[in-house]
């Protein structure tokens, strides 16, 4: 099955070489512009790496749009900086949520000379692409990878608008001690480096809090059966299943947990937290937990606009990251904007600095590059959707209105707090499973051409 | 003991599914000495048009136990004649070239099938609409649904079937002969392709047969779904004695229940130091344990070199 998708990738970066990307000549203006030629446009590329293909497309395709929005936003707004016009291009690669593939992106994005990474989405890619961008001095923000040690690792380019799994494990093992009451708790992991961390994490806190562990089981992320583990643990009468692993996992685990009459329910991370897991799990969904770094979409400062918009854009609702996204290339566009210069190392010394009112929350990193305060909310599968439970964590809410530049037009919140902003999600998600089952690979695959009408495409490229 | 109970019931339900598929592989192997490792992926795209056709059919009201009927019988139709085209396709020329060609041929038409059900069907998983009960019984304080009992019962009458097809009936007699030299059953009015095709058809219904009970087991249909199984499958057939039909039966049932309790045992046996996640080891250990002392298989018979 690898070499499949390594032919499938080989392609698709054949495919990218041959339309030109990676050059670094800015884009000649347009033939019909006045008289006097202006000086060129700055051209300040920042690359994005997300899964396009593979399970998880249809995520990464999300993070991109959100990307793509900020972009446009952007250029938009007609920056200035030392009386040139500057183009903000978003250079969008697949790195197939393989850590092998991510790091060739990275190395990629080095040699085009990107002046700012946003991504990548996954915490496996992240983490070993991390070094090349240290290595090279470019500014990277990612999204949504969101093991610990991408931050541990002493890089001062390597920052996150999500709160990262220790947070995130952390407030699980206390929420199951102190709201669900559990006394006697069973780890699951699925052996993938975001699975193992977040159940580590779970696990410290869980025992902190006065927890006993009975159970600690492994499976892999490729895995259907359950059925021996979950009987195991059944033996064990634990009061939660914790599990740490991705949602094609957990709806048939969740499946089995009805079939062999285990009363404990499953208490999962954000790979569970989609709405995957209720459409493929169906009634056994019903009564299980997880949580999701930051916010439930309808509380965050601009979560009901940014919805609407994306949905205007794209025709689709967002999936699960894409405000993320969005807010990952602002901190880095603010960021350009505060330094006066594209060139990576002046952005870098800005981001640091950053306070941005953003869609998700107000931004601010702390001396690794984590967010500060990051937020996790906790959700319950109740009737077929995700209801949120309780935030935890977070800034204090603020009355101000979020500023996000370019959107001063899209006018007021105004009533649209009224749409519900995770039951539209929820739809929004079923929806795009559906489309991305029909969607053929093509289609999904070409992260090179360009959705949004910035940058116009320059015929000496080719 | 209930514990125990359980474990062996959701061994034996594994077992049956790796059983049935393993089927597949040593009827093909029976005849031809071919592996042919496109089988996982006919069961895949068993299941995905399965689970296709119940989405159709249900949207045009008909009752659940109907819709599964005639979806099943959907798929088993689709995979014949995927299958007869395999054989035609990747096979047949190759029926003379050295053993390694069509061992090739097979992966590549594996890689072909799963990249197309990827183009076709997508990347997400899909859910498999509940037609068949999925209610779970107590039986002596283990959990037992009648789609399990349904499997077991299935995967063991398929092999008795095929047992009394291969040794009771004429086409069996004409599939053993083949089997035991196709030049020399051509001359005593055996259509060797005739019979090398029917296997093919006949193996691929049932890996139709097989993708629906999985999926409808799992709750969940994927175009990689196949991938894995069909190894395990495989290393079940080898386990059995691969080529004999009892064998891929008694292969499948024992490494489903070596997974089992392996898996729910293991940690307590090693005293902790080792947990589920040598499940896998495990069970290669005893394939490889079994292979040395037993290199056909348990219930294999030396064969010798065909010429």
């Amino acid at each position: 099955m690898n070499v499949s998708v390594k032919v499938l990738s080989v392609s698709v970066a054949a495919a990218l070489i041959a339309m030109g990307c990676g050059k670094e000549e800015p884009p000649p203006p347009a033939p019909v512009q006045a008289p006097p030629p202006p000086p060129p446009p700055l051209v300040i590329k920042l690359g994005h790496s997300a899964p396009l293909t593979g399970p998880q497309s249809h995520i990464g395709k999300d993070n991109e749009n959100g990307a793509r929005l900020a972009v446009e936003d952007a250029n938009a707004a007609k920056l200035k900086i030392a009386g040139r016009d500057v183009t903000f291009e978003l250079m969008g690669e697949d790195d197939q949520a393989d850590p092998k593939q991510g790091t060739l992106v990275a190395q990629k994005f080095v040699d085009a000379k990107v002046n700012a990474v946003i991504g990548h989405l996954n915490s496996g890619t992240t983490v070993p692409a991390s070094k090349i961008y240290s290595d090279a001095g470019i500014p990277q923000v990612s999204p949504s990878a969101t093991n610990p040690d991408y931050t541990k690792q002493g890089f001062k380019t390597a920052f996150r608008v999500m709160a990262n799994d220790e947070q995130q494990g952390k407030v699980l093992g206390e929420y199951a001690v102190a709201n669900l009451k559990a006394k006697v708790v069973a780890i699951i992991d699925d052996k993938t480096q975001y699975g193992e961390g977040l159940a580590s994490e779970f696990k410290k806190a869980a025992m902190a809090a006065g927890v006993k562990v009975v159970a600690e089981e492994h499976t892999d992320d490729k895995s259907v059966d359950f059925a021996a583990i979950l009987t195991k643990i059944k033996s064990k009468r634990p009061d939660i299943i914790f599990f740490g692993g991705m949602d094609p996992q957990a709806s048939p685990m969740a499946m089995q947990v009805k079939k062999l009459g285990i009363k404990a329910r499953l208490l999962m991370g954000d790979g569970g937290c989609t709405t995957a897991f209720i459409t493929n799990a169906g009634a056994a969904a019903e009564g299980h937990y997880c949580s999701l770094p930051g916010l439930p979409y309808d509380k965050m400062p601009g979560g009901p606009k940014f919805i609407e918009r994306y949905k205007a854009k794209f025709n689709q609702d967002i999936q699960l990251y894409a405000p993320y996204a969005y807010d990952a290339t602002m901190v880095v566009v603010e960021a350009v904007k505060r330094a006066q210069s594209a060139e990576p190392a002046k952005i870098l010394a800005e981001l640091p600095k950053t306070n941005y009112k953003g869609v998700t929350t107000t931004i601010t990193f702390d001396e690794k590059g984590d967010i500060k305060d990051g937020a996790v909310t906790l959700y319950q599968a109740k009737d077929g959707k995700w209801v949120p439970l309780d935030t935890i964590g977070g800034p204090a809410p603020e009355a101000a209105a979020p500023t996000v530049s370019g959107m001063e037009g899209m006018a007021a919140v105004a009533g649209m707090a009224g749409m519900g902003g995770m039951a539209g999600m929820a739809a929004g998600m079923a929806g795009a499973a559906g489309m991305a089952a029909q969607t053929p690979a093509p289609a999904a695959a070409t992260p090179a051409a360009p959705a949004a009408p910035a940058a116009p495409k320059p015929a000496e490229k080719k | 003991m209930d514990t125990l109970l359980q474990q062996i019931f959701n061994g034996l339900t594994l077992g049956s599914i790796y059983a049935l598929v393993a089927l597949g592989y040593t009827m093909v192997y029976g005849i031809l000495g071919l592996i042919n490792f496109a089988h996982g992926e006919v069961v895949m795209v068993g299941a995905l048009v399965a689970v296709a056709a119940m989405k159709a059919l249900l949207a045009l009201g008909l009752p659940a136990p109907l819709v599964f009927l005639l979806a099943l019988l959907i798929a088993a139709l689709v995979c014949m004649a995927l299958g007869f085209t395999i054989e035609r396709v990747a096979y047949r020329p190759l029926r003379k070239a050295p053993r390694l060609a069509p061992l090739i041929t097979a992966i590549g038409v594996s890689i072909v099938l799963q990249q197309l059900a990827m183009l076709f069907w997508g990347r997400s998983y899909h859910a498999v609409p509940a037609l068949l009960p999925a209610e779970s019984y107590e039986i002596l304080g283990a959990q037992i649904t009648e789609l399990q009992v349904i499997i077991i019962v299935v995967a063991a009458a398929t092999m008795g079937g095929l047992m009394l097809l291969v040794n009771r009936s004429r086409l069996g007699r004409a599939m053993r002969a083949t089997a035991e030299n196709p030049a020399i059953a051509g001359l005593m009015g055996v259509d060797a392709n005739r019979i090398i095709a029917f296997t093919f058809i006949l193996g691929s219904a049932l890996a139709a047969l097989a993708g629906v009970l999985v999926s409808a087991n799992y709750g969940i249909a994927h175009y990689n779904m196949g991938f894995i199984l069909g190894l395990k499958a495989f290393t079940a057939a080898v386990l059995g004695g691969i080529g004999n039909l009892g064998g891929a039966m008694v292969g499948g049932i024992l490494l489903g229940l070596i997974e089992a309790l392996g898996a729910g045992y293991i940690g307590e046996l090693t005293g902790g130091v080792l947990g589920s996640h040598y499940q896998d080891v495990f069970a290669f250990f005893v394939l490889i344990v079994v292979l040395v002392f037993r290199p056909s298989g348990l219930m294999g018979e030396k064969v010798a070199e065909r010429a």
